[in-house]
């Protein structure tokens, strides 16, 4: 496999930057709260100008190719090694971690959540941050585990200490959850690892590394493939999360603070899909294959399932949350067609679902911090007084139901057409019953996005919320909070908002970037 | 633009106009974000960049138009050089001008973004720019000191930007790009008062009713680009998506004839919903709660259409797929005759005026499907173009009443009657209109309905000629109907100077508007005579009003001659522009030259008109083209106008104008009592009178069956599901781990292991309830419990397999 090492440090750094600033912070006393939070942004920012140079550097015309590629040995004695580099399917995951990272901090400068504390917090996202990026960098598959569990942590106790009521429940099932599926993953990495060696040629140093495997991964036999494949099937699944292995969602994001949520939605997530195109199909072509149309099955009944989680929620943030249900299973049915038309949607999928679940995430979070309250029975009238909070938050339900010339219809509406013609071997008729169940699968996101909507932000005002009515069994004057999109709210959101038009406007911009990888990744179907 | 000038040299030039003609859309789109970031700023809250971007769409439209004019002519008179003309060929082959740069690219598919000019995209263009124009300017009275007078023209500028980009839309994703745009406008624009939740229910109603048809759109779609890819990338150069490209492999011969039916059936479900055809057709009455000129610009003449310019665009998808050329019934005309039907009996019980002018366009839309689906796409394309006309002029008319002659109602019971002597201007436009609309020579609804049914009858389809008629009586019927309600007899409630009272306001849902043009008034006080209802009563509306009023009644009056069948070939200058031509055609594929653009140079050999006059059926879609040859529409045959014909639907029209007119004196006005309470005294007269109230049940069973077993009992079935079945197994295995763990850690651990952490003896105990396992310290014993089961699993893999 062809590999390009030119400025080979850029990723490390690009990684690894973000640990300094932890270190600083260790120094700075806890009360210091505006030091934390300047040197947490700072160093955040730092990184962001390092994925932005690393965008520069990036060779567009080989985004195929694995670019900055460095491969030091690690961990000799099971012969994984520090493999890292970056192609067109990594390269906007990476750089979206790195901004979303910013733009949370930033976010967070006036709404550190109760019990507050911003040192541990911030700290707790900048090894966030690491562990996403070293994720979508690792070509090491001890290296991408270690990456992936990196990443637990820290969620783990931004949950757990930082959310909400039943935040102890919702962090553990979080954890154990995950930490179940990883288990099983790496049962199938080291399973696959021994299997491999078995099976390479003369010459051929048996390894970890991911380009390497996915050369001779096609060598194993079919039932091998298929057990292995199982193991990363479940590991990746609980991740992403497909159907059934999707009930610690729905809590993690309720119970978890905004910035948790949003990371969670933007990027975690995307942890499992990513795993599923980077890892299990390139190296088990013949597996996944075999589980295609299970996947793809489960995929459209999480669509059509997710749905009908939203529409029976009265809580705003547990619908978006379901929601997010329904979109991966976008994502993930653009993956089983295992054609490039479908791994392209699905890439541009996750990044299109970060972007606008995860702006739909801070519109709750912001809800939330002026209401008080999430149910939507209880909210009403938010176009009436916060007209722009309102219009935002519009504008993000028809981005996330897949208006066209939006960031979010050129990840379903891709996905739905490639799952009229999957890949050979795949049977046709079955997908084309998906492709309707998905298409179905529309018109339920455009009813519980626009019933949300409807219900939150047209309509008078409620009488508990509108000023001079309502003081009787309010606590505390809920309306006196009652301020529209604040500085730090438009900073932290526009680059969204202005993302999400990009994109939609032009997609080319992100469908360039992938196509040449996609198309690596899939070869052993013809692709 | 480097093809772009290589194919001028080569072809002839185009003009300037037809070639930059996707500058068309954007001007609005532009329009439409600058008033969203700067309008308030603006002296006019920025409609002035709305109306200013319509014109400049509408000037660039019509040069567009009449250079397409001229190409014809040119074309026609030999003019052109490289038209080789066959021996007994009638008129040459014209091709679209289409030119389509690179949007995205995936998998090895290239998706373009460009236009698709010929005579059915620029009829659209003209019309769209300018009805857009003229109820912009009619907004600007009609809304003025509406709270968001600056959104309201910000959404009525991006939907005209929408319906433009879709209307000259080259392939389907630029297509639903525009459809959908349209439908979020929709949305905007009908929920504009939505502090009534009866307005954003109406606007949820139709955004998701059309996204339910919008399935089969995304499906059709699909199917047709995967099926047509490889025939239009080898013949013609271009993407499956490609409307050329789709059309000429639908008449190509080797299309699969399933997929061509199964894609055809897939888009018509989307047509049926957004030109609310039945049974789809409920969200487009409820649409009505949007302001007026949201109704006539969306809701009747433009937006409305697309599902059947859908049709019309893609014709020889529909018409190979559904076979459209044989006279068995097929879906297209079937639903297109029912709609006709059941929505003008509707029309008759309503009494708010817009609602009657809702189910008429339902109505109408049906005489277009119908006629598309009995092969007569000329008369029904040009019904499009004729009843934009009136449509948009009675919505107007409706509104100027309104707004001037009955206080902001629309109930034509309670607040109208007699408003002719104090409103002329509206009057006689509204009866001007209404006549084209009932279809009486020589106005223009005669010329394009008369056309349909004759043509529907012509093709065989005789059963759907005889609904056509019995639509014409009915709209007649239940036009004058309305007409006499709102202009003729009693003046009642606020046309005859009655002050509201507050109780009055709750009575009928359209009196949001009551509330907001009140409010709007009192604001810019000083404007005409607004505030003193109660003293002046009704009066004629203000200039902005009824210019354009006037404007498209005269157009009523004379669109029709633009296709005058009766006078002779020399004035079908509609059919001679607008019509495909049927030939088999040469075409010549052109790779990108310049990066990423396609330009497909069209060029006629052959070319052979289909059978006229009932002559033997033959040409495109019944000979199939020759190696090297294409088609891109098939040879429909036309009737011939008959006066004897004409005659018969002129005599029911006037039946229909007549009895009504006299049952409306006798009802409203004399209150004869052999009539008046009928329907309850009549068993059959009331079951069916109750039967229409209710609109035959069909929103009954879409919102109380359908919606509600879907967004309570089964959603809430499978949220159960999802808490109880799925999360209990999560929690039971939990559950089960930790005492595992803790029995392990007991019995195991602290006797058989010596040494233990005697600390770590409480946590292992375990407290809280079996839902809730607390305390976070436990996480490191799962997780070690999972690791050396996966260690355990590991290694009985590697043995297992080695």
């Amino acid at each position: 496999m062809e590999v390009l090492r030119d400025q080979n440090w850029l990723l490390t750094v690009g990684t690894f930057l973000p640990l300094v600033g932890v270190v600083v912070m260790l120094f700075i006393p806890k009360s210091d709260e505006q030091s934390h939070k300047s040197v947490a942004l700072i160093t955040a920012l730092a990184t962001l100008a390092i994925g932005i140079y690393t965008l520069t550097q990036f060779d567009f015309d080989q985004a195929d190719k694995l670019q900055f590629f460095a491969d030091a040995e690690w961990i000799k004695v099971i012969s994984s090694n520090y493999t890292i580099g970056l192609d067109g399917m990594s390269l906007p995951l990476y750089i979206l971690s790195m901004i979303v990272t910013v733009l949370v901090m930033i976010y967070s400068w006036d709404h550190i959540p109760s019990p507050g504390n911003p040192k541990a917090f911030l700290s707790l996202m900048l090894i966030l941050q690491t562990g996403m990026a070293g994720t979508f960098i690792a070509q090491d598959l001890i290296l991408f585990f270690v990456f992936f569990e990196v990443v637990l942590l820290p969620m783990y106790f931004m949950i757990g200490v930082w959310g909400g009521e039943q935040r102890q429940y919702a962090s553990l099932k979080f954890f154990l959850y995950t930490m179940f599926g990883s288990a099983l993953m790496l049962v199938a990495f080291i399973a696959l690892f021994f299997k491999v060696r078995g099976a390479l040629p003369e010459g051929v140093e048996p390894s970890f590394s991911i380009p390497m495997l996915a050369e001779y991964g096609g060598l194993l036999g079919r039932s091998a493939q298929i057990w292995i494949f199982a193991g990363m099937f479940v590991g990746f699944a609980v991740k992403v999360p497909m159907f059934p292995f999707h009930t610690w969602l729905p809590d993690a994001h309720t119970q978890a603070p905004t910035q948790g949520s949003v990371i969670l939605a933007a990027i975690l997530l995307k942890l499992g899909t990513y795993g599923f195109v980077r890892i299990a199909i390139p190296i088990l072509p013949e597996g996944a294959r075999e589980w295609a149309p299970w996947i793809g099955l489960l995929s459209v009944i999480g669509i059509i399932y997710g749905a009908f989680g939203c529409l029976a929620q009265n809580d705003m943030k547990r619908l978006i949350a379901f929601s997010s249900v329904a979109h991966m299973g976008f994502v993930m049915l653009g993956i089983s067609t295992l054609t490039p038309m479908g791994f392209n949607a699905a890439l541009f999928g996750m990044v299109a679902h970060g972007l606008i679940t995860g702006m739909l995430f801070f519109i709750a979070g912001s809800v939330k911090e002026r209401y008080h309250t999430l149910e939507i029975a209880r909210l009403g009238g938010m176009l009436k007084q916060l007209p722009k909070l309102g219009w935002i938050l519009g504008f993000c339900a028809m981005a996330s139901l897949g208006l066209p010339g939006l960031a979010g219809f050129w990840g379903e509406f891709p996905a739905i057409l490639a799952a009229y013609s999957p890949a050979p071997g795949l049977s046709e008729e079955v997908f084309r019953v998906f492709m309707v169940i998905a298409a179905l699968g529309t018109v339920f996101a455009a009813a519980y996005l626009l019933w949300l909507f409807q219900r939150t932000a047209f309509g008078e005002p409620k009488p508990e919320f509108s000023g001079g009515h309502g003081h009787d069994g309010h606590g505390h004057d809920g309306h006196d909070d009652l301020h529209d999109v604040n500085t730090y709210e438009w900073i932290a959101w526009t680059p969204f908002l202005i993302a999400i038009v990009v994109f939609g406007v032009y997609p080319q911009l992100m469908f360039k970037i992938f196509d040449p990888a996609v198309s690596v990744a899939l070869k052993a179907f013809g692709g | 633009m480097l093809a772009a000038e290589a194919s001028q040299a080569m072809s002839h030039s185009a003009g300037w106009f037809l070639e930059h003609a996707w500058v068309i859309p954007i001007i609005p789109a532009v329009a439409f974000a600058l008033i969203i970031f700067f309008g308030k700023r603006l002296p006019m809250k920025g409609s002035e960049l709305g109306v200013a971007s319509m014109v400049a769409s509408l000037v660039l439209a019509v040069g567009a138009a009449w250079q397409w004019i001229q190409k014809i002519n040119d074309a026609s008179e030999g003019g052109v050089s490289y038209l080789t003309r066959a021996a007994g060929e009638k008129t040459p082959f014209v091709g679209p001008i289409v030119r389509e740069w690179t949007w995205w690219q995936s998998g090895g598919f290239e998706f373009g973004i460009g236009q698709h000019i010929d005579g059915l995209a620029l009829t659209l263009l003209v019309v769209v720019a300018f009805i857009s124009t003229l109820v912009q300017i009619y907004s600007l009275e009609y809304l003025k000191g509406d709270r968001r007078y600056t959104h309201f023209f910000a959404a009525l500028t991006l939907f005209s930007a929408g319906m433009l980009s879709m209307v000259l839309a080259p392939n389907m994703v630029q297509l639903i790009l525009g459809w959908e745009i349209m439908g979020l406008c929709s949305f905007m624009l009908i929920g504009h008062w939505w502090e009534d939740q009866a307005n954003a229910r109406a606007a949820l109603k139709a955004f998701f009713t059309v996204r339910v048809g919008d399935m089969g759109l995304l499906i059709g779609t699909g199917a047709l680009f995967f099926a047509a890819n490889n025939w239009t990338q080898a013949n013609l150069g271009v993407s499956g998506f490609n409307i050329s490209g789709l059309s000429a492999w639908a008449m190509s011969g080797e299309a699969s004839k399933s997929v061509l039916t199964w894609a055809a059936v897939a888009l018509f479900i989307a047509c049926i919903g957004k030109s609310g055809q039945f049974p789809l057709h409920t969200w487009l009455p409820d649409a009505m709660a949007g302001p007026t000129p949201v109704s006539s610009l969306l809701h009747s003449s433009t937006m409305v259409v697309a599902g059947v310019f859908l049709v019309a665009r893609l014709y020889p998808v529909f018409w190979e797929g559904l076979q459209i050329g044989d006279t068995g019934i097929n879906f297209i005309v079937l639903i297109g005759g029912v709609t006709i039907v059941i929505a003008a009996l509707l029309a008759f019980v309503q009494s708010d005026i817009k609602k009657v002018l809702a189910y008429s366009t339902v109505s109408q839309l049906g005489y277009m499907m119908m006629g598309l689906g009995a092969g007569a796409w000329l008369p029904a394309v040009f019904h499009i173009f004729t009843h934009a006309f009136f449509k948009a002029c009675l919505f107007l008319a409706a509104g100027s009443v309104s707004h001037s002659g009955s206080h902001h109602s629309f109930d034509m019971k309670k607040d109208m009657g007699g408003l002719a002597k104090k409103m002329p201007i509206t009057a006689t436009t509204w009866i001007i209109s209404t006549l084209a609309l009932a279809g009486v020579f020589p106005l223009a609804g005669f010329f394009s309905k008369d056309e349909i049914i004759d043509n529907v009858g012509h093709n065989g389809y005789q059963a759907f000629m005889i609904v056509g008629l019995s639509g014409a009586f009915l709209t007649a019927a239940y036009m004058t109907r309305a007409t006499y309600l709102t202009f003729f007899g009693e003046a009642r409630g606020a046309a005859a100077g009655e002050h509201h009272d507050e109780g009055h306001a709750t009575d009928h849902g359209h009196d949001a508007h009551d509330d907001h043009g009140h409010d709007a008034h009192a604001a810019h006080g000083a404007h005409d005579s607004h505030d003193d209802h109660g003293a002046h009563g009704p009066h004629e509306s203000p200039k902005l009003i009824t210019i354009p009023l006037v404007i498209l009644a005269f157009l009523a009056l004379t669109a029709g001659f633009s296709n005058a069948v009766p006078f002779g070939a020399s004035w079908e200058r509609f059919k001679k522009y607008v019509e495909p031509s049927p030939a088999f055609v040469m075409p010549e594929p052109v790779k990108a030259s310049g990066p990423g653009e396609a330009i497909v140079v069209l060029d006629s050999t052959r070319a052979s008109e289909g059978g006229e006059e009932g002559g033997a059926k033959s040409g495109c879609s019944y000979q199939a083209p020759a190696e090297g040859e294409v088609c891109y529409f098939p040879a429909v045959s036309h009737a011939k106008f008959k006066w004897s014909k004409a005659a018969l639907s002129l005599l029911i029209v006037a039946v229909g104008l007549v009895s009504s007119w006299m049952f409306c004196v006798q009802y409203y006005t004399r209150r004869n009592r052999r009539l008046v309470g009928l329907t309850e005294r009549n068993v059959i007269l009331r079951g069916g009178y109750t039967f229409l109230a209710n609109k035959y049940y069909l929103d009954a069973l879409y919102e109380k069956v359908i919606v509600r077993a879907v967004a309570y009992p089964i959603a809430r079935a499978a949220y159960w599901f999802n808490q109880n079945v799925l999360d209990g197994i999560v929690n039971g295995a939990g559950k089960i781990s930790r005492r595992t763990a803790g029995w392990v850690y007991r019995n195991i651990d602290q006797h058989v292991v010596d040494g233990a952490v005697n600390g770590s003896g409480a946590a292992a105990r375990g407290t809280g309830g079996a839902l809730r396992p607390v305390q976070s310290g436990k996480v490191n014993q799962y997780g070690a419990l999972l690791f050396a089961a996966a260690a355990i699993g590991a290694l009985v893999l590697v043995i297992v397999n080695t």
